[in-house]
């Protein structure tokens, strides 16, 4: 037992790892989500802009997303701009994420009815409203698995983070064993606390389907 | 001097690729009027209708609503830009085959809509007037519910409401009764019965013939692209110029 006391007596640094976790894991999907849906806004028209928005985006989902942030942490500085590793993995989270999130909501888009645009243009609905209000609140709706998908696969990769420095939560664990030779009972610990962000989302996912299920989007 | 007409269309030509869709049509909608598009499938009447309110965009032609030219910023001699044809979109109501009503939003949502969005309408005041509106299409105890619930003729009516709710200078109705079972068209005509005899302006493109015998001002019959007959109805149905048309209505009675 005295490895389990090992761990209690490093609960500051595995909390603390948690926080960090947390905090990059809420803050960059909230911005990665805004940033996906504002991608996915410039696709509605063939501009200069959307053909930027496609080679992003493309360019994310062929890139692993440890090269990227390695790319913003080691990368950037050469250009002159030195990003800390909490920033440079932050980041590296909302760009990667958002692709995806925009990539999610493209996919649904081409497929949503053009009756119900047509009835918010015919309306005197302007490009942005329509696309709040008619489209977006559709696709979000339509998409809530694989949104929710991405989330934990967005949690995951803060991990990832650990390589550029980053203290996060693997970092802690991986702290604490490298110090007291624990390995088992550390990733033990990082595994259950990952778990509890896991079924919290899914909590949340599920809940949010009830939304859905109520307007005949799925069947609750 | 006579009154503005709600819709004027000059010399409107569309073409899909090298398929010429509609071809130098001219049609005046005065205030109040109803007017019926006849024609069979294929002959341009949705294309027309969409042109008025430029969800298609005509080639040739100019299309007034209440005196004002949608598309082209005549002023500034350029198309209109997004916004400008939202505002001039928004004195324009359309109602669909397939309803269109937005799947995520309940019904009394569906009808506040647009005016809170568009218009900037409190939303107190948006929601009153939806009430209302409903009350009046007959969907009042529907107003929570969400659109997968309803009938087709439920939804059309909720539609409507929704159209009602912009006061537009003229509604542009396309085939609203044809994606419905024979039992809920009658609840659906009458609704536009009424808003005919409340005086709205109409330009409804539809198969009903008993109600553009009934409802219409003029009856317009299209033909490969063209307007082949513009009549009253009581001349229409009864003594119609073309063969064509006698053809059409031998075979639709």
């Amino acid at each position: 037992m005295t490895e389990w006391s090992i761990i209690w007596d490093a609960r500051e640094a595995f909390f603390s790892g948690f926080l960090t976790t947390l905090t990059l894991f809420g803050l960059s999907i909230v911005c990665a989500f805004v940033l996906g849906c504002a991608m996915l806004y410039s696709l509605e028209e063939r501009t200069p802009l959307s053909t930027l928005v496609r080679w992003l985006v493309n360019g994310m989902r062929m890139l692993p997303f440890l090269i990227l942030a390695y790319l913003l942490y080691y990368g950037l500085p050469r250009l002159g701009l030195r990003l800390d590793a909490w920033t440079a993995g932050l980041v590296a989270l909302i760009v990667y994420h958002g692709a995806y999130f925009t990539e999610i909501l493209r996919g649904s888009r081409l497929v949503l009815p053009a009756g119900y645009v047509e009835a918010a243009k015919a309306h005197g609905f302007t490009p942005l409203r329509l696309f709040m209000r008619i489209i977006l609140p559709q696709l979000v709706i339509k998409t809530r698995p694989l949104l929710g998908n991405q989330l934990i696969i967005a949690l995951k990769d803060t991990a990832f983070l650990t390589i550029i420095t980053v203290q996060e939560l693997t970092a802690a664990a991986n702290s604490v064993q490298a110090t007291y030779f624990i390995p088992t009972e550390a990733f033990v610990v990082v595994i259950v606390l990952y778990w509890l962000i896991s079924i919290c989302l899914e909590l949340v996912l599920k809940w949010a389907a009830r939304f859905g299920a109520k307007r005949g989007f799925e069947h609750g | 001097m006579a009154d503005i007409p709600a819709v004027r269309i000059q010399n409107l030509s569309k073409s899909f690729s090298d398929i010429e869709v509609l071809r130098d049509i001219e049609l005046t909608v005065n205030k109040g009027e109803v007017v019926s598009v006849l024609g069979s499938s294929g002959s341009g009447k949705s294309t027309m209708l969409r042109c008025i309110n430029w969800l298609e965009e005509p080639d040739r032609g100019s299309i007034y609503i209440a005196g004002e030219r949608i598309g082209i910023n005549e002023e500034a001699g350029r198309k209109m830009t997004n916004r400008e044809l939202a505002a001039i979109r928004a004195r324009t109501g359309m109602v669909f085959q397939g309803f269109n009503l937005w799947p995520h939003l309940s019904v009394l949502q569906n009808v506040m809509e647009a005016p809170v969005q568009v218009k900037g309408m409190p939303k107190e005041q948006a929601r009153a007037i939806a009430i209302e509106l409903l009350e009046k299409v007959g969907m009042g105890d529907k107003r929570d519910s969400y659109p997968y619930t309803l009938s087709g003729g439920q939804k059309q009516r909720v539609a409507i409401a929704r159209v009602l709710a912009m006061s537009p200078e003229v509604i542009l109705f396309d085939e609203p009764t044809s994606a419905l079972d024979p039992e809920r068209v009658g609840e659906v005509l009458t609704v536009m019965k009424n808003l005919s005899a409340e005086g709205y302006t109409m330009i409804v493109v539809t198969h009903e013939m008993e109600f553009a015998r009934a409802v219409s001002d003029q009856v317009v019959f299209l033909e490969k692209g063209k307007i082949i007959e513009k009549s009253a109805p009581e001349k229409f149905f009864s003594n119609p110029e073309t063969q064509r048309v006698r053809k059409f209505l031998e075979l639709s009675t």
